[in-house]
């Protein structure tokens, strides 16, 4: 057979090995999201997202020290409002980013991404600077240890499951608000065409600095998530920037379907890939073949035919 | 050359420039000093580049680390093949490779290494290769009218990918070391002080070879076009001109500088790594260049020397800082001054005419006039 | 009756549609030599789109045009240009970076390859031709002015003089005078007459004064098809016209 495994462990290779793409996938939809949020919609790219998911990560090692030490009876629930928190201080400093920083460029798309990046530097060093250079890790509740063995071969951890779970309900929430609801009406209408919005009676101010702080936040939960199967650098955030990007354009900017589904493509081939290459090349070849498909179809994978 | 190609404040400001770096550096700085300032001004390649495609053409490319990187492998396997005679590798198991090559039980040279033994090939392959990437990437973005944005972070992801590849390719690649203990060129030591001032001149002078070729470029017709497409695509195109050509053109001649930089900072540093290709150091070469000012020429050349400068000198003293200074730095410029220092130098020109040092006072009247690309007389 | 290949230009069975909505539908009419054609109808009628169609800047879901006998729907946006049609756009689109010498200079049909736009000089032709266009439209003192100092008139007419150095033997001007004064319009029509010989001329225009002034025949789209066509008096006196534009 191939490589020397049977029929039946090459099935539960695959199987476990999809169930560990699926908390890679949860980070990177989560991820993709926000950046899906603040790019498609607003049409700024965002190169500091993967520092405000790290903010998430640091809000959620701090909630874990602080019940420890302080609560350790509830320990077992710190995870829920570290959640909670994670989005509320990237949120919020999304929104004082966009305040301070993004509202002066709209005009411009390539220049917030050189000023974004700027701005990431400067995060990094102020996460360094607070926590320190060296990782950092969080100790999760014994309650979110073990995995379930679903047959004698195939076993899926449990912490993945709640990040999987976590992550559909975001994606419904986004999804609902978004594409549902009239505020994903108002934010394209704001993109579109910024006087006649504000004509109409839009607040735009209130609409770019909240989508931008949703988008944020969103990262922040993605930190959190990003706790379980990562330990937090300063660094840490941008190692996933790049392939953040790429799941957003790859699955067509403007299309939540398309992220996720992209997001799953990506993840699922490179964690499926690791098991029989070395884990750079499994990237290399699922980073070459999008900008590959890219080159081919410039407009992602997911978007209508418009009048140009 | 017409009338119109050169003006004689353009000249007079080139000539300041290859004076500060050709005989007041040299006279003023230690070897150690000099070899530093060698060092920033192989970036300088890639800032004339990113002042043809960025700042006249709009293309903003995230990926110029490619290229100074390929400049930089091609040069660098040349000199390591010379260094890896069978008689100074005699003690590995396969004589006569590169040492990495060795240790990663490597029993043949690669094919694509062969080639390198010839220093002609190599001196070719430099802008060759780098304009070969972008020429396919180009050919692919361009005519499928993909640019902005989109551009930007593709050549990004490109960026990341090569990194990748050549950490993991060890045993072709040298790894994440890198190609390292680079010795002789024909022979002739590179690591002597007197080699090192000797490759300064030659870098020095290349530079400036360079930059004139490219203010050629630019006040010829296409440099016109380059600007009239940033600013109004589809009028170009209407005007009967195939706008994916020119945008081709003009990302192949700045990978082309950008591989002749890569390949000089090989020589005068002595090794190559992928800490030079990545996301990182291609993103930190756009910097230099939007601090020196993204349409002009010298600015951008004036700008990579002092953001080094400063980087060096912060990064000795304050770490920290320096990163902070670094993100501030990106975010002021690109907010309040997105012309640069040559913008500033050019909104003030008079009242810094006075502060300025004698030896800068002619840089205003070149960056004035850039922007203008040639007037009508 | 003339054959289409007579004719300059032939428009037939000309189709596109964006998301199942036809823009342009089934279109077909013909453009002679030294013609002014003026299209009008009422907005969405789709005007626009049929300059888009013809100049390659949309693609055609079905249908010919044909040029001087050559069949343009299958060429790029440059070729068409080589092959003689100049296209105008609604809103002026110059270069304000550059100066009104360097406009026109950059649209003179020479040296429009990479290498050869390098080797391009600047001679005594070029000078002669850019004065040339320059006197025809009204700027021959503002040659070394950067163009974003003209006027909004001024700037259209300098795209009409960069189309008219590439010598185009079809000239295609979307709203040509909007915005303009009044002795504006009127030096744009004498413009548009004086340099008709040797080639037509296909305006899309709302100000009925200028079309009567300017328009040897008047074809009025509505609904992406010919609704009506002839001259303006005749155009003028169809019910069906008179109906959906003119009546009200």
């Amino acid at each position: 057979m191939f490589m020397g495994y049977s029929l039946g462990d090459l099935g539960s290779i695959l199987a476990m090995q999809g169930f560990a793409g699926l908390v890679l996938f949860s980070v990177f939809v989560l991820m993709a999201l926000g950046l899906a949020i603040i790019f498609g919609q607003m049409g700024v790219i965002n190169m500091a997202h993967g520092e405000f998911m790290i903010l998430g990560a640091y809000v959620t090692f701090l909630c874990s020290r602080l019940f420890a030490a302080y609560l350790p009876g509830a320990f077992a629930l710190y995870f829920f409002l570290a959640i909670i928190l994670a989005f509320c201080a990237s949120g919020l400093l999304g929104m004082a980013v966009e305040w301070a920083l993004i509202r002066h460029l709209y005009k411009r798309p390539l220049d917030t991404l050189l000023a974004t990046w700027g701005l990431s530097l400067i995060l990094q060093q102020v996460y360094r600077s607070i926590f320190g250079a060296r990782e950092v890790g969080v100790e999760l509740p014994g309650w979110m240890m073990g995995s379930t063995h679903l047959t004698e071969q195939i076993e899926i951890p449990i912490n993945g499951l709640i990040v999987m779970v976590l992550t559909t309900l975001i994606t419904l929430a986004v999804y609902l608000l978004i594409f549902r609801a009239g505020w994903g009406r108002q934010v394209r209408a704001v993109t579109q065409n910024r006087a006649m919005a504000s004509a109409v009676g839009i607040d735009t101010e209130r609409v770019d600095r909240l989508t931008y702080g949703l988008g944020c936040g969103i990262a922040g939960i993605a930190g959190s998530a990003f706790t379980m199967i990562g330990s937090t650098s300063p660094t840490a955030g941008q190692l996933y920037i790049v392939d953040t990007f790429l799941v957003v354009v790859f699955g067509g900017a403007q299309s939540l379907i398309g992220t996720i589904a992209s997001a799953f493509t990506i993840s699922q081939a490179r964690s499926t890939m690791e098991f029989f290459l070395s884990g750079s090349m499994a990237q290399v070849l699922v980073l070459l073949s999008v900008v590959g498909i890219l080159m081919l179809r410039p407009q992602g994978l997911f978007v209508l035919k418009v009048r140009r | 050359m017409t009338e119109s190609s050169f003006s004689r404040k353009d000249m007079i400001a080139v000539l300041i420039f290859a004076a500060f770096i050709l005989i007041v550096l040299p006279l003023a700085l230690e070897p150690f000093r000099l070899n530093l300032v060698g060092k920033y001004l192989t970036y300088g390649f890639v800032g004339l580049g990113l002042v043809l495609c960025w700042g006249d053409a709009g293309i903003l490319s995230l990926g110029q680390g490619i290229f100074f990187g390929l400049g930089g492998y091609c040069m660098a396997m040349f000199l390591k093949l010379e260094a890896s005679t069978p008689a100074a590798t005699k003690i590995q198991s396969t004589p006569g490779i590169p040492d990495f090559m060795d240790w990663n039980q490597l029993t043949a040279l690669p094919w694509f290494w062969r080639p390198f033994h010839s220093l002609a090939f190599t001196i070719a392959a430099v802008p060759l290769v780098p304009a070969l990437l972008a020429f396919v990437i180009g050919l692919a973005m361009f005519k499928r009218r993909v640019g902005g944005t989109y551009f930007a972070i593709i050549t990004q992801a490109i960026a990341a990918i090569l990194t990748i590849l050549i950490i993991g390719q060890q045993g072709y690649t040298g790894g994440v070391n890198g190609i390292t203990d680079l010795r002789t060129l024909l022979g002739w030591d590179i690591r002597t002080d007197h080699a090192k001032l000797v490759l300064y001149f030659i870098s020095g002078g290349l530079l400036i070879a360079c930059l004139l070729l490219a203010q050629l470029v630019r006040r010829s017709k296409l440099g016109r076009i380059l600007v009239a497409m940033r600013e109004r695509e589809d009028r170009v195109r209407f005007s009967g001109y195939d706008v994916a050509n020119f945008k081709i053109f003009v990302f192949c001649a700045a990978a082309a500088l950008a591989g002749i930089g890569g390949a000089m900072f090989t020589l005068q540093v002595g090794f190559m790594s992928p800490s030079f290709v990545g996301i990182v150091p291609s993103i930190e070469l756009v910097i230099f260049t939007a601090v020196g000012g993204r349409t002009s020429l010298l600015g951008a050349l004036y700008g990579t020397l002092l953001v080094n400068w400063a980087k060096t000198t912060f990064s000795e003293d304050l770490p920290q800082l320096w990163l902070l200074a670094m993100g501030a730095l990106f975010i002021a410029v690109v907010v309040a001054f997105p012309n640069g220092l040559a913008g500033l130098v050019q909104e003030n020109v008079a009242p810094l005419l006075a502060r300025l040092r004698p030896r800068l006072r002619p840089v205003p009247s070149a960056t004035v006039d850039a922007p203008k690309q040639g007037a009508v007389r | 009756m003339t054959e289409p290949a007579d004719f300059l230009l032939a428009v037939e069975g000309l189709t596109v549609s964006f998301d199942g909505f036809k823009a342009v539908d089934d279109l077909s009419f013909y453009v002679d030599a030294n013609e002014i054609r003026v299209i009008i109808g009422p907005n969405g009628a789709g005007k626009t789109t049929v300059l888009d169609l013809i100049c390659g800047r949309t693609r055609a879901s079905a249908g010919s045009v044909r040029f001087r006998g050559r069949e343009l729907t299958r060429l790029k946006e440059h070729q068409i240009v080589q092959a003689g049609v100049g296209r105008k756009f609604q809103t002026p689109s110059i270069y304000e970076d550059l100066t009104v010498f360097e406009n026109l200079e950059i649209s003179f049909p020479r040296g429009r390859s990479v290498f050869g736009a390098l080797a391009f000089r600047r001679d005594e032709a070029v000078r002669e031709r850019v004065r040339e266009v320059a006197s025809l439209i009204f700027l021959e003192p503002m040659l070394g002015e950067r163009a974003e100092a003209l006027s909004h008139g001024q700037k259209q007419w300098l795209e009409i003089g960069m189309l008219l150095i590439q010598d185009p033997a079809l000239l295609m001007l979307d709203e040509p005078v909007a915005g303009m004064s009044v002795s504006e319009r009127r030096k744009t029509a004498e413009l548009l007459r004086r340099v008709l010989r040797d080639r037509a001329v296909l305006v899309i225009e709302h100000d009925m004064g200028f079309v009567e002034d300017i328009a040897h025949r008047v074809t009025v789209l509505h609904q992406g098809r010919v609704l009506s066509e002839g001259s303006m008096q005749h155009v003028k006196s169809d019910p069906k016209v008179v109906e959906v534009y003119l009546g009200h």
